[in-house]
């Protein structure tokens, strides 16, 4: 590099900001990475067009969708639902090497046509895949890669400035990727709102060829083995959450949070000791190191509320908390507040509800 | 059979405090640990080494006090110990992190023989990124394989290795070659506490300490803050919302169990019919 010999002060690079390096004055538009395994799109892909559309209004360039795997239905799908979603066009490596994700051909795929259309701005659910995907694909290309953004927008010269929270959800912290490009950022799912679904006709997709074969791969998939229904959990897109923490007091009365949600139709969770002390499995785990979650309404049963919580549910419509402690952190952001005590509260509230509900069921059976 | 795992030490982000006026992490008096998830890559790398024979080295990068994370690790019963610290390091982000660590392990391997296999945790606590492993395999030109919940065959003559990774909705089994890098998955062993020699053996033992130099690092300018293509521009605690919960009152002869079901329904109209249409599904 031939910059001048300074030695900048920590965090005194941004503000004295060098102009983008010649080469990379060509990167422009966003991208979106369509992420899509076993003839489903992972609906964070949608909620990322949802939040690239945003940054490409900001910037005046375009939206497109990237989207790799084997020639076929799911793919010829995936495609045109990105347009419903908000994509302007869409990147397409079709190929019989991507019919499952393995790193080295993704990886392949996903520089070769970033070195070849050049974005600014490259988005990537922070799924296992994505996460793997995106490691790799950011060593590569040398460039910076920011991993479970909260928050993405454009500042005013046009950077990306994308923002997580930090030492465990103590802090937030925004990072900016300035003299390299793409700017790389991976979001969790469920973290951006999904955008709205309007019926559109596919637009333009330019069609990439994956320039590596079978052979050049050495990694083989032999199975796969999916998950039993019954540990198969769709607490990320629930509609209704119930979650307890510590203030239940012991693993036996988690069972007091299992009864309420399944009374209501609703997917249980836990605060991130919970799976710390081994109480509920590491699946069930709402917060920052854990599932985000957006429901309508979510019922937080003892617990109190650290941030590392709260990054993770503030996306819900509507949250109750029930607790002790009336200074705990989590009446600073739940919308309802009860101080009481979970372990005897928690039947009581089952009761009520089984009988609101089935009164009600009656009723309409009646009538 | 020759292993290399990779940790990190880190401070025990449950006790973590942030100073209420500057926003700074107060890291005095925080206890350090090696990260969590790491244990599990050790504990994994022991196991194939005690079945098929070798050594496991253990290598982190920090501050001299990464020393401790170290000696822990030998009393696990690790063989060896590398400790990778230089002012050039400082202020490292993934990219440079993966490019330190990458080119101390070719060290490693000059040395002590190449590696079959490099093991890190899932991600670090205090990070929580996943960004360092993937970026250690492609510098390395390793096999990269991340979410590993077991590994189910390891095979030196054939050079290779199958593995069962956490995917979405599944377990993917792969069959990659050696040598590879394995990000391991948290849960899936527990870390032994080490036998009585090891112990003595840990608190005795020298640590390796390495310089940039000492590592074989020529480009100093890929390293620390320059190395680092991410730039953190502002550190900030999120901001409370401007009103505090609403806290339920409980009108007379009513119990507290209706009057916040009653409240729900108030400021989410949609979900009685919602809900009462599951109800009746059930």
């Amino acid at each position: 590099m031939s910059e001048p010999k300074k030695t900048p002060a920590a965090g005194g690079r941004a503000s004295t900001k060098k102009e983008l390096p010649e080469h990379f004055k060509a990167y422009k538009h966003v991208w979106v990475f369509v992420e899509q395994e076993r003839g489903q799109v992972h609906p964070v892909s949608w909620e990322l067009l949802g939040a690239g559309r945003k940054l490409a209004d900001k910037l005046g360039v375009e939206l497109a969708a990237v989207v790799l795997g084997a020639e076929g239905e799911t793919v010829r799908h995936a495609v045109a639902e990105s347009f419903c979603y908000g994509a302007d066009l869409a990147y397409v490596v079709a190929d019989p090497v991507l019919t499952d994700y393995r790193n080295e051909a993704y990886t392949a795929a996903m520089t070769t046509l970033v070195n070849t259309y050049k974005p600014e701005i490259l988005l990537l659910g922070a799924t296992t895949l994505g996460r793997d995907l995106a490691g790799a694909v950011a060593t590569t290309l040398l460039t910076g890669l920011t991993a479970d953004s909260t928050e993405l927008d454009v500042d005013a010269d046009g950077s990306l400035a994308a923002t997580r929270p930090t030492f465990g959800g103590s802090l937030l912290c925004t990072i900016y990727t300035l003299n390299y490009r793409p700017q790389m950022a991976t979001v969790r799912p469920r973290v951006m709102s999904m955008p709205e679904r309007v019926e559109k006709p596919v637009g333009k997709v330019i069609e990439h060829p994956l320039g590596v074969v079978e052979a050049d791969i050495v990694t083989k998939v032999l199975n796969f083995i999916p998950d039993r229904d019954s540990s198969k959990s769709n607490l990320a897109y629930a509609d209704v959450v119930v979650a307890g923490g510590m203030g239940l007091g012991s693993p036996e009365n988690f069972q007091l949070v299992r009864q309420l949600a399944l009374t209501i139709g609703a997917e249980y969770g836990c605060s991130r000791p919970l799976v710390q002390k081994g109480w509920v499995t590491s699946d069930r785990q709402i917060g920052q190191t854990g599932k985000t979650i957006r429901p309508r309404l979510y019922i937080a049963a003892g617990i109190s509320g650290a941030i590392q919580h709260r990054v993770g549910v503030e996306g819900a419509d509507l949250i109750v908390a029930i607790n002790t402690d009336k200074n705990a952190p989590i009446f600073d952001f739940a919308h309802v507040g009860l101080i009481t005590d979970a372990v005897r509260f928690l039947p009581a509230l089952t009761e009520a509800f089984k009988k609101r509900l089935s009164a009600h069921s009656t009723d309409k059976l009646a009538s | 059979m020759h292993i290399v795992v990779c940790i990190k030490q880190v401070p025990d982000s449950a006790q973590i405090r942030v100073h209420p006026v500057t926003n700074t992490i107060m890291r005095q008096g925080v206890p350090t640990i090696i990260n969590p998830y790491d244990l599990f890559a050790l504990e994994e790398a022991m196991r194939l080494r005690d079945k098929f024979g070798g050594e496991v080295t253990v290598l982190t990068m920090g501050p001299p006090s990464a020393e401790d994370s170290l000696r822990k690790a030998l009393t696990f019963g690790v063989d060896r110990a590398v400790l990778l610290t230089d002012r050039f390091f400082a202020g490292s982000d993934t990219l440079a992190t993966s490019f330190a660590l990458a080119t101390a392990i070719s060290k490693i391997g000059e040395t002590w023989g190449k590696p079959d296999i490099v093991f890190t945790g899932k991600q670090t606590i205090d990070g929580d990124t996943a960004q360092v492993g993937p970026g250690i395999a492609k510098r390395l030109g390793l096999m990269q394989v991340t979410y590993v919940a077991k590994v189910a065959e390891y095979d030196g003559e054939e050079r290779t290795v199958t593995l069962e990774r956490r995917a979405e909705g599944g377990t993917q089994v792969l069959k990659s070659s050696l040598p590879c890098l394995i990000a391991m998955l948290e849960g899936t062993n527990e870390i032994r506490r080490g036998t009585m020699a090891d112990a003595l053996r840990g608190a005795r033992a020298e640590i390796v300490k390495w310089s940039a130099k000492d590592a074989g690092v020529e480009d100093l300018t890929k390293c620390g803050l320059k190395g680092s293509p991410t730039i953190v521009k502002r550190v900030f605690a999120p901001s409370p919302r401007a009103e505090k919960a609403q806290m339920i009152e409980v009108p007379e002869g009513a119990s507290l169990a209706d009057a916040l079901i009653d409240d729900i329904f108030k400021r989410q109209p949609n979900l009685e019919p919602d809900l009462t249409a599951l109800a009746r599904g059930f």
